[in-house]
């Protein structure tokens, strides 16, 4: 890193700060500004960008991140169920729990690397989905997923009265816009931690374990607990993840820390840049911003789309697009996928830094042109 | 009366049927330059192996300043100053040169793990004006020293991982063949940072196959052939020596 050339912590902060509060605004344009939509953003954001910490920073690949979302949804509900609606405890218990079991999980993967490492997390993943379902059920409810009861205690809150409370910080109902503002806040000062990380020696200590380990190791650095710190810091933001999808919907399920969530979570990372500070919000942004558009087209509507085209044509285009749409979307997802790995491996950030590299040497050219 | 800093006693290690090192004895004064050499196969850089942790003798001690080291760890062992620069070099090819001399230097100062996230790497100034000073004597200066590591030279690599090992002061300072495979003038850029680390006092332990480097720099030698320490003495020594002359340096012009 060009450490003269970084924009300084107050400018980046200042500019993400206005991006992310000023979203409905400038997401609107194209349909995006509705808060169901700009609070997955803010929540999956927060996701990606604690797992980068792990992937992007040190290299090591966990396919087991969706376990730690669960957990923290299903604290979060628990908290709601048991103490209060206020979303501040359900929130510090979420990121608790979710710190606690990746100490545990990861205490365990880290003996080793690589591929086995991968596999590692990804049957602890697989089986804490699978207790979720069936054995923990008094805990998670099983296939119906945990949900507040009228019967809760919340002994904070006293006896609920009529119907079910909603999620609320000091008053504030924690539905529409306003659900997206805590988020939003809460994904500001996430992303301030990560930028704080990055930049810090012990970013780059685990650069250098990226790099090469072997030369750490000899370098007079333990890595292992370099390798636990960033496995909980990362597994403890998923956890924030899980507890805020709790806040803006007060129900978990198991399905939440299946392996396919796991894998959305490695992709929206590379799409957008392994180990770049804003590469993985760019790729939840595209992925979860297309989901919502194609997981909504069907048929009918391909058919209108096309209705200009002659008969057959129009009929043979629906045929062919329909498989990617609507159910089909991770089929358009998976080929999306494979042209970022092997055209643009570093991702889109990969992609815009070689357009500013072109433009920048077409003007150094023409500059030298001028002179002639 | 000098200070012994490293002492190899009685080590033996085998792979599968073969003797890489048989009943190795070498002990290691303050401040001395102590050059190994022999054969292809020797046993050389195993017994290097044997000293930093890669590799456990199957019997035999090593005692570092008077400490045992044998079952320690790579990082315990560099944090007690015993610092290794690798046959092949070991650099950090995707950070920057800058960056590359700068985490060595936090592994001298602040030990084998600290978590501070507040103070960012670019406010670092003591470090990063150390770590720039070193690379100047590469003559890697200016913006050179945000490069990428991996874009670099073979020989330029090898130095850096010289300047990675230099920053941390280490009490003794192990090198493997540092000019292996490196054009005559490459070979002579490296002799000339090896000089200037000799003034500084260090205590050293050098691999060299090239003769020139070997007298040029070493106080004492060793000769190892097929695992075993076959001679040791000063240069002096070392090129009067018939058993040597005949096990090794073939009757060579010396
Ligand atoms: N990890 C290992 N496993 C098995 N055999 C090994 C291992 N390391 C070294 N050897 C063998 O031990 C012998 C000594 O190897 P070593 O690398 O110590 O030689 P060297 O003196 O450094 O030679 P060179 O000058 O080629 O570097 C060789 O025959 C080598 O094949
Ligand atoms: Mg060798």
């Amino acid at each position: 890193m060009n450490f003269t050339k970084t924009r300084s912590d107050l400018t980046v902060m200042l500019i993400f700060s206005i991006a992310v509060l000023t979203m409905p605004i400038w997401l609107a344009p194209i349909g995006a500004g509705y808060p169901d939509l700009l609070q997955k953003f803010a929540i999956f954001g927060i996701f990606a960008i604690g797992y980068n910490i792990l992937f992007g920073l040190t290299g090591y690949l966990s396919f087991g991140h969706a376990a730690f979302l669960g957990i923290g949804s299903y604290t979060a509900v628990w908290s709601f169920k048991l103490l209060t609606m206020n979303v501040l405890p359900a929130i510090f218990f979420a990121v608790l729990m979710a710190g606690l079991f990746a100490a545990l999980i990861g205490f365990v993967s880290l003996r080793r690397s690589g591929i086995y490492f991968s596999i590692l997390t990804l049957a602890f993943a697989q089986m804490s989905y699978n207790l979720a379902y069936s054995v923990l059920t008094p805990i998670t409810n099983g296939e119906t997923g945990l949900q507040l009861t009228l019967q809760d205690a919340r002994i904070f809150d006293g006896p609920a009265g009529e119907g079910l409370p909603s999620t609320e910080l000091f008053g504030i109902s924690m539905s529409g816009y306003s659900g997206f503002y805590f988020c939003a806040v809460v994904l500001i000062i996430a992303f301030f931690l990560s930028l704080k990380i990055f930049r810090s020696p012990f970013g780059m200590k685990l650069q250098a374990i990226k790099s090469n380990q072997t030369r750490m190791k000899y370098t007079g650095f333990n890595t292992r607990p370099y390798l636990m710190t960033a496995f909980i810091i990362s597994g403890m933001y998923a956890g924030l993840a899980g507890g805020l999808m709790a806040v803006t919907d007060p129900l978990a399920g198991a399905e939440r820390m299946q392996w396919t969530a796991s894998g959305e979570v490695v992709l929206m990372t590379i799409l957008g840049g392994v180990g770049t500070l804003f590469g993985p919000l760019l790729g939840v942004g595209i992925i979860k911003y297309f989901e919502n558009i194609f997981s909504a087209v069907n048929e009918a509507a391909l058919h209108n789309f096309f209705s200009f085209l002659p008969g057959f044509l129009e009929n043979l285009m629906v045929t062919i697009i329909t498989p990617f749409v609507g159910e089909g979307w991770h089929l358009t997802l998976g080929v999306l996928f494979m042209v970022i790995v092997i055209f643009l491996p570093g991702g889109i950030m990969e992609g815009l830094d070689r357009i500013k590299k072109r433009y920048k040497t077409e003007g150094a050219s023409e500059q030298t042109g001028d002179k002639e | 009366m000098s200070n012994l800093v490293l002492n190899i006693k009685g080590v033996n290690k085998t792979f599968g049927g073969l003797q890489a090192l048989n009943d190795v004895n070498l002990e290691i004064e303050e401040g001395k330059v102590h050059a190994i050499i022999g054969p292809n196969g020797a046993g050389k850089s195993t017994l290097l192996n044997c000293c930093i942790g890669r590799l456990i003798p199957d019997t035999g001690s090593v005692t570092f300043d008077g400490e045992n080291i044998i079952g320690k760890q790579a990082h315990e062992i560099n944090q007690m100053g015993m610092v290794r620069v690798f046959q092949t070099p070991e650099i950090f090819p995707d950070l920057s040169l800058l960056e590359n001399v700068m985490i060595p230097a936090f592994a001298k100062r602040d030990g084998q793990y600290s978590f501070n996230i507040f103070k960012a790497a670019s406010s670092e100034q003591d470090i990063i004006d150390e770590a720039t000073r070193m690379l100047a004597d590469l003559d890697i200066t200016g913006d050179r020293i945000y490069e990428h590591a991996g874009s670099m030279s073979r020989g330029d690599k090898r130095r850096l991982e010289l300047v990675m090992c230099l920053i941390q002061h280490p009490r003794l300072l192990l090198l493997d063949e540092p000019t292996a495979g490196m054009a005559r003038h490459d070979t002579n850029r490296t002799i000339e940072l090896m000089k200037k680390i000799k003034e500084s006092g260090m205590t050293k332990i050098i691999i060299e196959h090239d003769m020139h480097v070997v007298f040029s720099v070493a106080d004492t030698i060793s000769v190892l052939a097929q695992g075993a320490i076959i001679a040791s003495g000063t240069p002096d020594e070392i090129r009067g020596n018939p058993i040597v002359q005949e096990a090794y340096l073939g009757g060579a012009h010396l």
